[in-house]
Formats: structure tokens, C-alpha cells, sequence
């Protein structure tokens, strides 16, 4: 068993933040809400401004926008072109090339993904997620493989979803600069 | 509806794109049509009697090398679980990769079989019942396949335990396929039609179905 007793919520406008040393959990917790996992006994539930109540994981998918340890873009396709799939697929507006613009890649918009580095990748996802127009933002390792720009642009772009009334749940090891409540998972007793 | 289509054309673009699965089905397909009349030998009369058969044969194993990618490769680089999340059903999400995977394989394999079926010397009256029959029953294998896709996603080398899984699910498909061919040679009213139809309509009717159950299961992991 990972976690028992684990209670929190997160209210519009709020980004939590997940710590915890490795193989505490954060990933399964995230994966949890997002519906991936069922969790073995407890209720995860998304309530909305309408008072409606969401409790299984497919309704909770809906509500999800996803970035994880993996970037999630095909290597033979460029970021132009992943990048307007999602907006399709999703039935998201679609300001392409703002957003390829907003993570730096305007210079690499045509390459396929395969010629990108690690970094540019998370950039690439960064845009995918700032496109979506998902109420929750799951983010597993945000910072990984950035540079010190990229660290400031994922705080920023955070900030910004929490503005418009988002919310965020954030699985980090690093300081990701931002303010919010935080949950430490791990420190087990037993 | 459009993400349906958008994901259809996705998977389309990915597998005719350079490294994609398409042209090597088709390459395949051809390479094992064309070394069979070589291996049996100038029995023009052999040749045509067995041409359905091989054909089948080999349309069902060119599928097959393709067959596990299907959600294999959207898993190893997290897409899958971006297609899972979107507004589709997960079942939507199988059956429009079912659909790619048969537009880019089954489809060109029935378009190019005729002209394989001239390597056996497929007597003329063979020809429509070989196109028919790979058209009508190539959608099954694409359906059948993608539960066993699914149910190898996370299985170290699933794609040698993928024919073990699914060519015995197949085989009615090749029964009837190939036994259409044969019945319209030697001129019998047959009815493997009706029955190849009827096998591969309930295979795509219930396979995203099951398809989408095994990638849930196999998300967990």
C-alpha cells in the first residue's frame, strides 16, 4: 500500500504542490485522480461551480489536463503538427503558433520530434498544455530536463492557469517558485 | 465526430510516414506472394487452385506485423494517455485506430492482390470473389487484432505472443475468405459470403469494445 488516511482538496485558483522522496507515491496519486488507477478504498471527486459531482474516473477524465514523465508526442510528427492534432482532438481554439512561439520552438515548428532534445520536448508538452482548456492541470515532473528559462515559464504558466480560476496539482522534487499549500507524501510512521 | 476523424488521420499520417507500417505490409505482402510460385514450382494448375489460400495467408501475416503497434507505440511515448483523457470513449479511441490500421494495411493489400493473383495464374472467374472476400474479411483481422494489441500493451516483446493470441481467432476469417475463392473456381453457389461478412461485422462491432477494456486494464500498470 502506497498511502492510507490521505485526505487534502484543492479549490479553484489553488495549485498544490506534491513532495515526497522517490517511490512515495506522487506518480500513482496523480495517475489516481486522473483515472488511470482505481484507488483500492476512498472517493476522488471533482465538484464544479454548478454543484454537480464527478466521482468516477471516466467522468474525472473530462476535467483533466495531463502532462507526464513522458511527453506524449510522436517523434515522426513536428510540434506544428502535434500540436493541431491536440487542439482537433480536444476541440480546443487553436492559436498554434502563438503557442509554439510562447515556449520558444518557432524555429523548430517544422522539424519532426525525433531531431528535438529532451528539453525542447517538455517544451513541446508545455504548449500542448497551455492549449488545453482543462479546468485541472496534473503536472508529474514539470521541470525535468529545462533550463533555468524553462523553470521560470512552467511557474508562469502555472500562475497564469490559476488566475483564470484553474487549479494544479504539481508533483516536484525541485522548488518550483510558487506560492500554495503543499502535501507531503511519505513519512510514514510505521 | 471530429475527434474521431482527427485521430483517424493521425494514425494514417504516422503509418504512411517514412519508418511507417504501411509500406512494409504491402512489401511483405508482396515478397511472400511472389517466392510461393517459385517454391511450388510451374504447376499452372496448382498455382491457381492454391492462389486464394496463399494469399490469404499471406494478406493475414503481413497484418500481423504491424498489428501490434497499434497502441504500442502511443503508450511507450505517453500519447495514449492524452487519447484516453481527450473527449473520445476509449472505445471511440479503438475503433478509429481500428479503422486506421485496416485503411493502411487490409485496404492497399486488397487493392494490390489481383495483381499478385496473375504470379498464380487465378483463373479469370477467381478474381472477384478474391477481391471481395480480402475486402470483406480484412477489416476482422484489423478488429481482432487491436485485442490482442491491447491485452500485450505492457507485455515485454508482445509482439511475438500478438499471432500466438489472435491467429486462431482469425482463422474462421481465412476459412471462409479462401474458401469463397475456391467455391466461385469451381462455380458452386456458396455461402462462406454471407458468413465472412456476418465474422467480420460482429468483430468490428465488439472488438473496440474488448479492445478498450485490456488498454484501461493496462494503464494501471
Amino acid at each position: 500500500m502506497l498511502f492510507r488516511d490521505l485526505a487534502f482538496s484543492v479549490g479553484a485558483g489553488e495549485a498544490l504542490q506534491l513532495e515526497g522522496p522517490n517511490g512515495s507515491g506522487k506518480t500513482s496519486l496523480l495517475r489516481a485522480i486522473a483515472g488511470f488507477l482505481e484507488p483500492r478504498a476512498g472517493i476522488i471527486r471533482i465538484r464544479t461551480n454548478n454543484g454537480q459531482s464527478h466521482s468516477s474516473g471516466e467522468e474525472r477524465g473530462s476535467f483533466i489536463g495531463w502532462l507526464g514523465h513522458q511527453d506524449g508526442a510522436k517523434s515522426q510528427l513536428t510540434p506544428r503538427e502535434a500540436l493541431s492534432f491536440q487542439s482537433r482532438y480536444y476541440g480546443d481554439a487553436a492559436p498554434v503558433d502563438e503557442a509554439l512561439g510562447r515556449v520558444g520552438l518557432s524555429r523548430v515548428s517544422d522539424l519532426p520530434v525525433q531531431y528535438l532534445s529532451a528539453g525542447q520536448k517538455k517544451r513541446l508538452a508545455l504548449a500542448r498544455l497551455s492549449l488545453s482548456a482543462r479546468p485541472l492541470w496534473l503536472l508529474d515532473e514539470p521541470l525535468a530536463s529545462l533550463d533555468a528559462a524553462g523553470k521560470t515559464f512552467v511557474a508562469e504558466l502555472v500562475r497564469q492557469h490559476c488566475e483564470r480560476g484553474g487549479l494544479a496539482i504539481i508533483a516536484t522534487h525541485e522548488a518550483i517558485g510558487l506560492q500554495g499549500p503543499r502535501l507531503s507524501l511519505g513519512n510514514r510512521d510505521t | 465526430m471530429n475527434a474521431f476523424l482527427a485521430l483517424l488521420v493521425r494514425d494514417m499520417r504516422l503509418a504512411t510516414r517514412a519508418g511507417g507500417s504501411a509500406m512494409l505490409a504491402v512489401a511483405f505482402f508482396a515478397a511472400v506472394a511472389a517466392l510461393v510460385p517459385l517454391g511450388v514450382g510451374a504447376d499452372l494448375k496448382l498455382l491457381g487452385r492454391i492462389a486464394g489460400g496463399v494469399l490469404w495467408v499471406a494478406a493475414v501475416l503481413a497484418a500481423l506485423l504491424s498489428l501490434d503497434r497499434i497502441f504500442q507505440s502511443d503508450f511507450e511515448d505517453g500519447s495514449l494517455e492524452l487519447l484516453v483523457l481527450g473527449p473520445l470513449p476509449s472505445e471511440a479511441v479503438a475503433l478509429a485506430k481500428i479503422c486506421a490500421h485496416w485503411l493502411t494495411t487490409g485496404l492497399p493489400l486488397t487493392i494490390l492482390s489481383p495483381v499478385l493473383a496473375l504470379l498464380f495464374n487465378l483463373p479469370a472467374r477467381g478474381y472477384d470473389a478474391l477481391i471481395a472476400s480480402l475486402a470483406l474479411g480484412t477489416p476482422a483481422i484489423s478488429a481482432i487484432g487491436a485485442i490482442g494489441a491491447g491485452l500485450t500493451l505492457t507485455v515485454r516483446r508482445g509482439g511475438l505472443i500478438l499471432p500466438l493470441l489472435i491467429l486462431p481467432l482469425i482463422s474462421p476469417a481465412v476459412i471462409f475468405g479462401a474458401g469463397a475463392i475456391l467455391a466461385s473456381l469451381d462455380g458452386l453457389s456458396n455461402g462462406a459470403f454471407p458468413l465472412l461478412g456476418a465474422f467480420s461485422f460482429v468483430a468490428v462491432l465488439l472488438s473496440p469494445f474488448a479492445a478498450a477494456a485490456a488498454v484501461r486494464l493496462n494503464l494501471q500498470g
